[in-house]
């Protein structure tokens, strides 16, 4: 899915808005998620998840590709967590899978 | 920032009423919900990717009986952040983490 497809949703489901207008709205959605977190504030949205920020400290690393340590300089980091709404929604039939697991090959 | 808020900031930048910014907000993770219901990415350039990720099961343990529990199999989602976004974050590390309460509870 892209961000022309959401526009679709919203222009589609809701009425009363343009092509434009649904497009200038999907972009203020994200523009204005991307300057909340741009200044160190985290988002919580309700049913679908949280983005939060972790501030980490420099710590020693290696280059994965030549082995070599390097220093990770200390950095502000976004993660994305989940609600369990959302989780539940991606794993329908989560009372009954327990019983199932076991049946799962590897 | 919370969905109330942002679509209170959606309502006051876009001109629309608090009703209309919230029936948008609410299309806009509801489509990105349906797509990841149908194991399908979203990819928002500038901001970032989702994907989801399948597990395998495996043996947990209850951490307060220390009993073992089967997991079974899920599929979880998984956010990437953009490049843009992700340089963003790093460059407001001269202000401090806010956004209410630190427990990152649900609902």
């Amino acid at each position: 899915m892209t961000k022309a497809e959401i526009v679709q949703a919203v222009y589609s489901q809701l009425g009363g808005f343009s092509k434009k207008e649904s497009a200038d709205l999907v972009d203020l959605v994200f523009e204005t998620m991307k300057e909340t977190l741009g200044r160190g504030e985290k988002i919580k949205i309700s049913g679908f998840g949280n983005f939060v920020l972790r501030d980490k400290r420099q710590r020693q690393g290696r280059n994965p590709q030549t082995g070599d340590p390097i220093v990770i300089t200390e950095r502000r980091v976004l993660n994305f967590k989940a609600s369990q709404i959302l989780k539940h929604a991606l794993n329908p039939r989560d009372a009954e899978a327990s019983a199932e697991g076991a049946l799962v090959r590897e | 920032m919370t969905k109330s808020e942002l679509i209170d900031a959606i309502a006051g930048r876009g001109e629309l009423t608090k009703a209309r910014a919230e029936l948008v907000v609410n299309c806009v993770f509801d489509a990105m919900t349906e797509a990841l219901e149908r194991g399908e990415g979203i990819e928002i350039r500038g901001f970032g990717s989702f994907s989801v990720r399948p597990y395998k099961p495996y043996n947990g343990r209850n951490p307060r009986t220390g009993q073992p529990v089967p997991v079974p199999a899920k599929r979880l989602p998984f956010f990437k952040v953009g490049k843009e976004l992700k340089e963003l974050v790093n460059e407001s590390r001269s202000f401090a983490i806010t956004g209410g309460d630190d427990h990152d509870d649900d609902e």
